[in-house]
């Protein structure tokens, strides 16, 4: 192998890799630990994914509801997540979730607010309380605006349009990360005694997404490449709301913000379905009848107190996504393939005041004023819940110096998240891994080296698209992959599919060795996408393997061959790792709950 | 299936040219749309920025036969068949290649704002109607669209001296924030040279987001600066009783 020098080096205590909501506040919290530290991004600054999030940021702070505690929102936490959860990462998150909020206040965040002055809570799926604080719809903004902001005045240094390929080692230790910007194609060398991978989710494997493009498994394959273990991959999230027409913007994300405010669904034949649709178990919390559901939704929207229960639509996502699923299978679907959202029945001025972006989305892009007609809308692959196992405390994943946070860890949710818990979910974990980064840092008595073989290795990769007899177009191969995803590895899922799935995944692997890239290294989107094929194909295999291996129904993960749930499977967490060339999966034992803990579930 | 024609900048700067392509039309197509059409079948290496697709993240910024905006909210049914649609960079910043320009300047700019700094840490009590207008300033998707189409920037191309309409309305949030210490004033006249702006209103109507940028944030941080340093009245006052209970100045 030929040396190639042409590359930029840079040094630093700690690299953190992605710059949306866990990614900056990891930056901003190993930055005030006091030691150095760049994030690199792949898009612009501020442009990552967490600023689509739309409803909210899940905290116990009890300001409209006042009995709401840690506690609380603890045990809603791992009763969504179907008790797979980390439950030290539950009670950590349900724990500090308010310190965090209260201080990205103080930095500068504008929540909207309560008749008397404090941060106003929204309810959400799932949750027992009101809990979702929010800025209208555009809560995810808010947020990276204001770490954005407190990230570049602290003087973090930011390396935006820049791609990571490979992370580098010094025996088993992480010594730093290779990779290219997309600006011109130039290599860079990122030397780091830690590095924090914060890259959120794996949703452009899927034809219908409510992801950007930027969501392409890097995270997940970077880690496992490395050495590290990805847990309970089967776990996808499919938010039952995304636009399904006009084409171009199918997928596209519906608050759940529209159903907490009040927003009904209905089949086409005008039922609202979702009473028939409630689990036996959780049924008790529900709203019985259309009069006690819009008694809830006036007490809400008034801030007054009442006895009614919530309405049926703020059942947990999977249920939801899958009653969707279910009714247009079945044929009472709405014109465009989708079930109706309707939220018209309200008072305009308040539906454009709480709701301005979805407003805006639907009368820009469908033609459809949500003030005077319904929306059309069915499940759009959404969020991973698996990822890169960490310890809870640190982040710390099982390789020395590599840390995660947010979407790309797992654990944290178990096997169905909980609207507004994964922005939550950024600032507890990325403020957990930031620190954990920070002193594993300090405590390192040499730097780690880089050595220059694994740095070859990372540029050949690289340079392969531009080489020899090469015929397959990224974009083309990009669209298969999103082909098989959708249809073997979806909402509903059997042995044979998935097995279908996975040997349509081993044809997809090899073609990957054949994409190609024209013309040069200049912003070439062609090329970054060869790159990006390597990621998506292996968290697009542990998916596969991981939905195998896992034989019943649980949380997000529906097996038509395995309808109920095995109770002995809920002491296992899906584990995948990397063994020699192969992709290897097992079953672990999932960390047990301390009794003080068990005992809340038993009220 | 119809067709749409469309000319899209390829290149850089001014050795870019135009080209031609035939992109079919699908109902509630937006040119973004179009614009991964032809990187999915004719240039694969064609360089474009977008993120969210929903107009929430202002990364696919272009001028749109010579109308600044963002790619996916523009709806090809705008035009008509026979029409070529016109795709260019956002011509402000420096072109990198096709669709991509070099905004890193905005970055820059952003870095040197003073920053929120809040009168305590406390337990804050705001009330809504106190952060309506602040609000309205932060729904900024940062598409730099006001940026592109200020002429003090385009035409003049003083960066060197004007920040833009983007950073008076950010630095218009940070100083109308209840909580906030701080009177930016001196900042936007001497490093801001919010002077530059002679409310064209043209940033206003290019503004994906309706933020009302020069009636509810230029002109009124324009009037702080007056009061501060130009009215008699004011300026006697602040040597008679320097700083009190005053947001201090910088």
């Amino acid at each position: 192998m030929s040396q190639n020098q042409n590359y930029q080096t840079h040094e630093y205590d700690v690299l953190v890799i992605g710059a949306g909501g866990a990614g900056l506040r990891a930056a901003i919290e190993a930055s005030a630990a006091g030691v150095s530290v760049a994030l690199v991004c792949k898009s612009l600054l501020g442009k990552a994914h967490t600023v689509m999030a739309e409803g909210g940021i899940a905290a116990a702070l009890a300001n409209v509801d006042s009995q709401d505690n840690w506690k609380t929102h603890f045990c809603d936490t791992m009763l969504g997540g179907k008790m797979l959860n980390n439950w030290r990462m539950a009670q950590l998150h349900a724990q500090e979730a308010p310190q965090r909020v209260k201080e990205l206040e103080h930095w500068g965040a504008v929540f909207d607010r309560t008749k008397d002055g404090k941060i106003l809570q929204r309810a959400f799926g799932g949750h027992t309380y009101k809990r979702l604080c929010h800025v209208g719809d555009r809560t995810g903004l808010e947020m990276i605006r204001t770490l954005q902001d407190q990230g570049v005045h602290r003087g973090i240094n930011v390396y935006m349009e820049c791609t990571i390929t490979k992370l580098i080692k010094d025996g088993e230790r992480i010594s730093g990360a290779f990779g290219y910007y997309r600006e011109d194609g130039r290599y860079v060398l990122f030397k780091a005694k830690a590095v924090i991978l914060a890259t959120g989710g794996v949703g452009k494997s899927f034809s219908v997404t409510s992801n950007s493009w930027e969501y392409t498994g890097d995270g997940q394959a970077l880690a496992y490449e490395a050495g590290a273990d990805l847990i309970d991959m089967e776990f996808v999230q499919f938010h039952p709301t995304g636009m399904v027409w006009p084409p171009g913007v199918r997928g596209l994300l519906v608050t759940e913000g529209v159903r907490g405010e009040g927003g009904i669904l209905r089949n086409k034949a005008g039922e609202r379905f979702m009473f028939r649709y409630l689990p036996e178990g959780s049924k008790k919390d529900f709203a019985e009848t259309d009069e006690e559901a819009a008694k809830w939704v006036d007490a809400a929207v008034s801030g007054q107190k009442t006895e009614a229960r919530r309405p049926p639509e703020l059942s947990t996502r999977d249920n939801v996504a899958r009653s969707i699923y279910t009714e247009v299978k079945e044929g009472r679907g709405s014109e465009h393939g989708g079930v109706y959202l309707d939220i018209s029945y309200q008072d305009p001025e308040r539906v454009k005041k709480k709701l301005p972006s979805m407003y805006h989305q639907f009368k820009d892009l469908a033609d459809v004023d949500i003030t005077a007609q319904p929306m059309e809308v069915g499940p759009t692959m959404h969020y991973i819940m698996g990822g890169i196992r960490v310890n809870a405390d640190t982040q710390e994943s099982r390789v020395p110096g590599l840390f995660a946070a947010g979407e790309v860890s797992g654990g944290m949710h178990g096997a169905n998240r909980l609207g507004g818990n994964s922005l939550s979910d950024l600032l507890v974990f990325g403020q957990l891994a930031g620190a954990g980064a920070a002193s594993y840092a300090k405590g390192l008595t040499a730097t780690p080296k880089v050595l220059d073989d694994q740095v070859q290795f990372a540029i050949a990769e690289l340079e392969e698209p531009f080489e020899g007899d090469r015929n397959i177009n990224p974009y083309d191969l990009q669209k298969e992959l999103n082909h098989v995803m959708s249809t073997y590895v979806g909402i509903f899922r059997e042995e044979s599919d998935l097995s279908i799935g996975l040997s349509k995944l081993q044809e997809l692997k090899q073609k990957a060795k054949l994409v190609c890239a024209s013309s040069n290294k200049t912003y070439n989107p062609g090329w970054h996408l060869c790159m990006d094929l390597k990621h998506m194909l292996i968290s697009s295999e542990a998916i596969t393997r991981s939905a195998l291996i896992r034989k019943e129904s649980r949380g997000a993960h529906s097996r038509l061959d395995y309808p109920e749930i095995n109770p002995e499977l809920s002491k296992v967490n899906t584990s995948v790792y990397k063994q020699g060339n192969e992709m290897n999966v097992e079953q672990t034992p999932l960390p047990a709950m301390p009794d003080d803990l068990k005992e809340l579930f038993k009220k | 299936m119809p067709e749409a024609t469309l000319k899209v900048f390829r290149g850089k700067g001014d050795k870019g040219t135009f080209e031609t392509y035939k992109v079919p039309i699908e109902d509630g197509m937006v040119i973004l749309d179009a614009i991964h059409y032809i990187q999915q079948h004719y240039a694969p290496d064609l360089a474009v920025r977008w993120n969210c697709k929903a107009a929430k993240c202002g990364s696919c910024s272009a001028e749109v036969n010579g109308k600044p905006s963002l790619m996916c909210k523009s709806r090809m049914d705008k035009f008509s068949l026979d029409e070529e649609i016109i795709v260019e960079p956002i011509r402000t910043f420096p072109s990198i290649k096709d669709l991509v320009t070099d905004v890193s300047w905005n970055y820059e700019v952003n870095k040197k704002i003073p920053a929120f700094t809040p009168t305590d840490d406390g337990e804050w009590i705001i009330y809504q109607e106190d952060i309506e207008r602040v609000q309205e300033f932060r729904k900024c998707i940062e598409c730099f669209l006001c940026q592109d189409v200020c002429h003090v920037l385009r035409d003049h191309d003083r960066k060197d001296a004007f920040m833009g309409p983007r950073f008076l309305v950010r630095t218009a949030g940070l100083d109308m924030h209840p909580k906030d210490s701080l009177n930016r004033s001196k900042y936007l006249k001497e490093e801001g040279g919010i002077g530059f702006c002679n409310i064209t209103k043209c940033c206003t109507e290019v503004c994906p987001e309706d933020i009302h940028i020069t009636d509810n944030a230029i002109i009124p941080l324009k009037e702080r600066v007056v009061d501060q340093f130009y009215d008699p009245v004011t300026m006697f006052l602040n040597k008679i009783m320097p700083n009190k209970n005053k947001k201090k100045l910088v």
